[in-house]
């Protein structure tokens, strides 16, 4: 079947001859055997059904009344114009963006330093790399579960037992450092991730660009600074932006110790939109998570532009 | 100069050992380790025992009485059943699926059909799951999907993206005389999918299987979220039930606990070395 010979439409035609200009293969110029549309079109099928149909329909919702069954009416932006001034929303985003930042950098440098130490001449190194990666293959809510009655019992009575006045109540009951605990577990169970991909760095950097910095009398922390750090900045980037991504829809771990208390203050954004479930503030929460949508678009693209060029890893 | 230079060269060819360095690494392993220690001790205590406020001590004696008592409370055939069942339908339809999609995509790259739909499939790895949940309990929920068929349903979906990535990249690498020599011999393309390709994709399939895994096992967002009876619920789940009744049981709570987690440490200890290479090609593809 050639593409010249039989122009279907006109239209059809002028583009297949546009594209005629670019070298094509042999296959190119066949037709498409009907079993790859039957491998191709179940997953289109299922993926518009779970994903892109309620991606549209929450969209679609969110400018409406709706309570998520019965009758609605449209009600315009009212929903958006309500979220940009409610505090308990603007709580949600300031905690999950402040908590996610907070925990790429301890997850980062943390999962940096042991990844030298890791790569360095080191006794049982198979041993402790195989320690190191366990928190990622733990379930979230159960080990939050277990930090839990740590912080809620075992660090209580320790600081009783230290004379340590601030450790004595529990850290999850106090409003002002409930967030530093789900830090914490969150930083537990993610450096394995973010240290895995570091060690893959470490490992490509040439050793003797160190036997030359060593020559000429670099220190080791020198040489960490200034050649380890530059040499796998890529990999920094990577991290960095996978671990933002992954923290900023934080729910199993933050149900797991405060579950969003004491009151409010450690609620994410998930867990607001997800109170939309049975709260009856169905259409409000999916204005929420289309914010939160547009958010998550936008540091995709950061994303994009930061990794674009950096495909030489 | 010369002279040090040269003692710095012959004593790093001896392999010296950093001991400060394995200090302070075996210490931070243990900090890896306590939490886990804590559920295991706590899980073989006796109720008196495991409310004497000493988290850190040895169990004395061993008991099971908190695994007996939590294998009835959690109904824990049934929640591991369900469980595995989601783990092992997301599992095989992730491997499946993104398999298929990704060969016809790969063959027929040059047809719009297949190229559009690939940067379809990957949209999913821009949005995560709280922002569709709402409206897929409710879809769910109408077709009778509020089940863990949903939940395979689902989590195969947003598992896609990352594995036709995977997947896609690896095909493109294979070259197609192969696939054309097996041609000549008279394989339609669907036996050559499951003799030639299928088996080529093997070490991506490891990758991809493990992820799934992980995330199907170990999530409690979406089952929670979408199985509407609490006696399908899958393991994690039915932890929940020590945070309002039973709390002070931590002998009982904590044996759930272990027995819950201790199938995904148990398969990572068995199949490292694919989890290890598994997150690093995952990271630089994805």
């Amino acid at each position: 079947m050639s593409t010249i010979t039989t122009p279907t439409t006109s239209k059809q035609g002028l583009q297949k001859q546009g594209r005629q200009k670019r070298p094509q293969t042999q296959r190119s110029r066949r037709r498409v055997e009907p079993i790859f549309y039957l491998f191709l079109v179940p997953s289109l099928i299922l993926f518009t059904l779970a994903i892109t149909v309620p991606g549209i329909m929450g969209i679609f919702f969110s400018f409406t009344n709706s309570i998520g069954i019965g009758d609605w009416d449209f009600i315009g932006l009212t929903n958006y114009i309500a979220i940009f001034s409610d505090p308990a929303i603007l709580q949600s985003y300031l905690f999950t963006f402040g908590f996610s930042i907070v925990t790429v950098i301890a997850v980062n440098v943390i999962a940096f330093l042991l990844a030298v130490g890791l790569t360095a001449r080191i006794r049982m190194k198979t041993a402790l790399r195989t320690i190191f990666v366990i928190p990622m293959v733990v379930s979230g809510i159960i080990i939050a579960y277990v930090f839990n009655f740590l912080f809620s019992n075992s660090l209580p009575s320790l600081g009783a037992a230290a004379g340590i006045p601030w450790l004595e109540s529990s850290l999850l009951a106090n409003p002002d450092l409930a967030w530093i605990a789900i830090v914490l577990v969150t930083a537990w169970q993610a450096v394995p991730g973010a240290l895995l991909i570091y060690i893959a760095g470490l490992v490509a950097v040439p050793g003797d660009v160190y036997e030359a910095a060593e020559i000429d009398g670099a220190s080791k922390f020198q040489q960490l600074l200034k050649i380890t750090l530059p040499l796998v900045a890529g990999y920094v980037v990577i991290n960095i932006i996978l671990g933002f991504k992954g923290f900023l829809n934080a729910y199993d771990i933050i149900v797991g110790l405060t579950n969003g208390g004491p009151g409010t203050s450690t609620r994410s954004i998930a867990m607001t939109v997800i109170s939309g479930f049975n709260g009856g503030d169905y259409a409000y929460q999916m204005a929420n998570a289309t914010i939160f949508f547009v958010v998550a678009i936008l540091i995709s693209l950061v994303q994009l532009s930061l990794t674009r060029g950096r495909n030489a890893l | 100069m010369t002279n040090e230079s040269m003692t710095r060269k012959s004593s790093s060819k001896v392999e010296r050992v950093n001991w400060p360095a394995t200090t302070v690494l075996v210490l931070c392993a243990v900090t890896v380790l306590l939490p886990l220690y804590v559920t295991v001790s706590m899980a073989f205590k006796t109720q008196g025992q495991a409310v004497d406020g000493n988290a850190f001590s040895f169990p004395a004696p061993f008991s099971l009485e908190g695994f007996v008592q939590a294998w009835t409370l959690t109904n824990f055939p049934v929640g591991a059943a369900m469980s595995l069942l989601v783990t092992a339908g997301t599992v095989l339809a992730t491997i499946i699926l993104a398999a298929f999609a990704s060969y016809a995509i790969v063959r027929n790259w040059e047809r719009r059909l297949f190229r559009y739909s690939f940067f379809y499939l990957l949209g999913a790895m821009f949005i995560p799951f709280p922002v569709v949940a709402l409206p897929q309990i409710q879809l769910t929920g109408r077709l009778g999907l509020d089940n863990p068929f949903g939940v395979i349903l689902l989590a195969t979906m947003f598992q896609l993206s990352f594995s036709v990535l995977l997947f896609t990249a690896f095909l493109r690498s294979i070259p197609m005389e192969l696939e054309e020599s097996a041609r000549i011999d008279g394989a339609t393309t669907w036996q050559t999918f499951w003799k030639l390709i299928f088996p080529l994709l093997a070490p991506m399939s490891a990758t991809v299987g493990i992820f799934a895994f992980l995330y199907a096992w170990n999530d409690f967002m979406m089952p929670s979220l979408i199985i509407s009876d609490p006696a399908l619920q899958t393991l994690p789940v039915r932890q929940n039930l020590f945070q309002t009744q039973f709390s002070n049981n931590y002998h009982v709570s904590f044996a759930s606990y272990l027995m819950a987690m201790a199938p995904a440490i148990i398969a990572y200890l068995f199949t490292q070395r694919w989890v290890m290479a598994g997150v690093t090609q995952g990271a630089v593809k994805g």
